[in-house]
């Protein structure tokens, strides 16, 4: 046989049908749904009156819209409880593996949800109606985002009709230096090949400096590979991921756990597989990596400038920067170092595990928030997160440092609750996107690790963590 | 869905590149349970003045007289020319549903994100992607004549200039098939019902721990 790639093991294991033209049905093995995506695909089953194919393939939770404090008021807003309302009815109507709801101790983003709850295993083709959808894939498993249209035809007929993307390999040779994390590599990626510089690709990642990261990170990374422009990032399966996998609600148990680890133990790409495309980076040469623009891709490290749009040749990227330097409110060559922060986010599905926690409190211990800091929000990625920060007294840590601890959700990362930025506010964001008016109208947002945001809150501007 | 066969259509031209979801449609529009309506908040951020929420009367809110979309001649626009990686982010389908709500049937474009591009076919809008010296060429056609209009032609898979130029563009079977005919795509999957089973039966057997 061929020597095939992990994504052409994935790909080929779930195709039920296939065209002339290429397209095919793929099977879906994991559906994970929440509240902002769903709504007008339950309504279409109802319409149809069809029922789901596979109720127990699906897992769900609402966070989107959900506040992230005063959760005894409910949520306030009532067009965002409407729609919270709407997921809890219909998940009643149609029924579910598992659901999440507000306020439910496992509620939580639903990229950070799946993965703790083993509702995301190595293997498993993974849909959601949600871009980010891709973190699944450092599981080892085929997970795409995908629009409401596509929600209601897995839940109809458990298949997705697709066209299988090509490969590509971004692999990260050599150790990384002590305090980078994935998501500087994952920022330093999408620098180099650009926002749409994996479109049209599934993206593995591999390398040493891959493999030496822990499960938080490799989440990280394939969380942004849709930064880079590819629906699905990939990490091959080794005892790492077995090791997160064991023992969680939904992983398999006893005599069917050996079989499981056995064909868990195949996915990864064999040797000598070809890729479309091959992208190399030096682990050495990454530096922590702060965005100064309105696109991922406009990123630079901690010791750089930012860009003067007075150098670039191409017209149509030079009015981008052009653009992206008016709304972001900055200076052609000013050091990344002197920007200063008026908000600190630390959350969203990149950045809100137990070891982004552990890292941002590690920076936070014994210092204090900065006074021209206006607010520093500490967001978990779900209940379960929560607690375990909390046992931990990472809690206590934030507080002290005058960072405000909040309940779990998606919160600032999308300002659809309360949670946003005025006009003008410029943050400092653990998320994954710094598009015009992402975190609130007008608002500014630079892209950075767990680490960076908190050192920019006890700073009061960017700084290299590894000089704190 | 909507079917797609011809258009000869007006030409908006927005000339910026990595157009995301959050700016088609932003976030606070998503809040709406139902799957129309989405039109007047097309890039919302751009096109008004002011903050928009739900439930604003659209029509008494201060428009941006710099966008685009608010020049007169562009009124009634039906086919958005873009630049590269148009629908960038976010997977929202909101997306093309503001488009399509907003009358627009085609969008040209050097280069899409996948999921976007996906998108639009479920809801009767055409993505067409051209050489970037193409859509250079149709933006200089566009800005320089007022009442400039492309036919596009699914069945030929052409579009034409108003100088007769004619661009080729590709498009899958599968698309162009269940676009012409505006077809339901669940429906023509669940022709493989049997098909589905046999695979799911399969898989159940060589993966059980993936059936709870
Ligand atoms: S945290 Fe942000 S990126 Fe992640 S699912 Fe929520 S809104 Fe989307």
């Amino acid at each position: 046989m061929t020597a095939q790639t992990l994504y052409d093991k994935l790909w080929s294991s779930h195709v039920v049908h296939e065209e002339a033209d290429g397209t095919v049905l793929l099977y879906i093995d994991r559906h994970l749904v929440h509240e902002v995506t769903s709504p007008q695909a339950f309504e279409g089953l109802k319409l149809a009156n069809r029922p789901l194919w596979r109720v127990d393939s699906v897992v769900s939770t609402a966070d989107h819209n959900t506040p992230t404090d005063h959760w005894d008021e409910g949520i306030k807003d009532p067009i965002s409880r409407q729609q919270v309302e709407t997921l809890d009815a219909n998940i009643k109507a149609f029924g579910a593996l598992a659901y999440f709801p507000f306020k439910d101790k496992g509620q939580g983003i639903v990229h950070v949800m799946g993965p703790e709850q083993g509702a995301t295993l190595p293997g498993m083709t993974v849909v959601c109606g949600d871009s980010h959808t891709s973190t699944h894939g450092a599981f080892g498993a085929l997970a795409h985002g995908i629009g409401t249209s596509e929600v209601e035809h897995v839940m109809a007929t458990q298949t997705l009709v697709a066209k299988k993307s090509k490969n590509m390999l971004v692999r990260v040779d050599g150790k990384l230096p002590a305090g980078i994390t994935g998501k500087d590599v994952a920022l330093a990626i999408i620098g180099k090949i650009g926002t749409a510089g994996g479109t049209g690709y599934a993206i593995e990642f591999g390398g040493e400096a891959i493999r030496e990261l822990s499960m938080e990170g490799r989440m990280s990374l394939c969380n942004m590979a849709i930064e880079a422009g590819a629906r699905s990032g990939l990490v091959a399966v080794d005892q790492k991921t077995i090791d997160y996998v064991k023992g969680r609600p939904f992983a398999p148990k006893a005599e069917q756990w050996d079989a499981a680890v056995a064909y868990w133990n195949t996915l990864h790409s064999d040797d000598g597989a070809q890729f479309d495309e091959v992208v190399v980076l030096d682990a050495a040469a990454i530096q922590p990596q702060v965005t100064w623009g309105t696109s991922p891709e406009m990123v630079t490290d901690i010791n750089g400038r930012v860009p003067d749009p007075a150098q670039e040749s191409d017209p149509v990227k030079k009015g981008s920067m052009e653009r992206a330097l008016a709304y972001m409110g900055l200076q052609a060559n000013t050091p990344i170092n002197e920007i200063p922060v008026d908000i600190v986010f630390i959350g969203s599905c990149t950045n809100s595990r137990i070891e982004d926690l552990r890292e941002a409190a590690a920076v936070a211990k014994g210092r204090s928030k900065a006074a021209n800091v206006k607010q520093v929000l500490v967001v978990p990625g779900s209940g379960l997160v929560k607690a375990q920060a909390e046992a931990e007294g990472l809690d206590k840590v934030f507080v002290a440092a005058g960072f405000e601890w909040r309940e779990p959700g998606c919160s600032m990362c999308l300002a659809m609750n309360a949670d946003r930025l005025q006009p003008g506010e410029r943050c400092a964001s653990t998320s994954n996107r710094n598009f015009e008016g992402r975190q609130g109208q007008g608002g500014r947002t630079h892209l950075v690790s767990p680490a960076m945001a908190a050192a920019a809150a006890v700073a009061g501007h960017f700084v290299d963590i590894r000089a704190l | 869905m909507k079917a797609f066969t011809t258009l000869d259509g007006l030409v908006c031209p927005l000339d910026r590149a990595n157009v995301d979801t959050d700016a088609i449609i932003p976030k606070q529009f998503l809040k709406s349970i139902k799957r129309s309506g989405f039109g007047p908040n097309l890039f919302d951020e751009w096109r008004y003045l002011d903050h928009g929420e739900p439930g604003m009367d659209n029509s008494q809110r201060p428009l941006n007289p710099d966008f685009v979309l608010n020049f007169p001649r562009y009124a009634g626009a039906q086919v958005l020319l873009a630049r590269e990686n148009f629908g960038c982010g976010s997977s929202r389908e909101h997306a093309p549903w503001a488009l399509e709500d907003q009358g627009f049937r085609v969008v040209i474009a050097p280069s899409f994100a996948d999921i976007f591009f996906n998108n639009c076919y479920k809801n009767g809008l055409l993505p067409i992607v051209q050489p970037a010296e193409v859509v250079d060429q149709l933006f200089r056609e566009c800005e320089a004549a007022e009442g400039y209009t492309l036919q596009v032609d699914l069945p030929t898979q052409t579009i034409t200039t108003p100088s007769g130029k004619v661009f080729a563009f590709d498009i899958t079977e599968h698309r162009k098939h269940c676009l012409l005919g505006g077809l339901d795509e669940i429906g023509l999957t669940l022709k493989h019902e049997a098909e589905i089973k046999a695979f799911e039966s399969k898989h159940r057997a060589a993966q059980p721990w993936l059936f709870a």
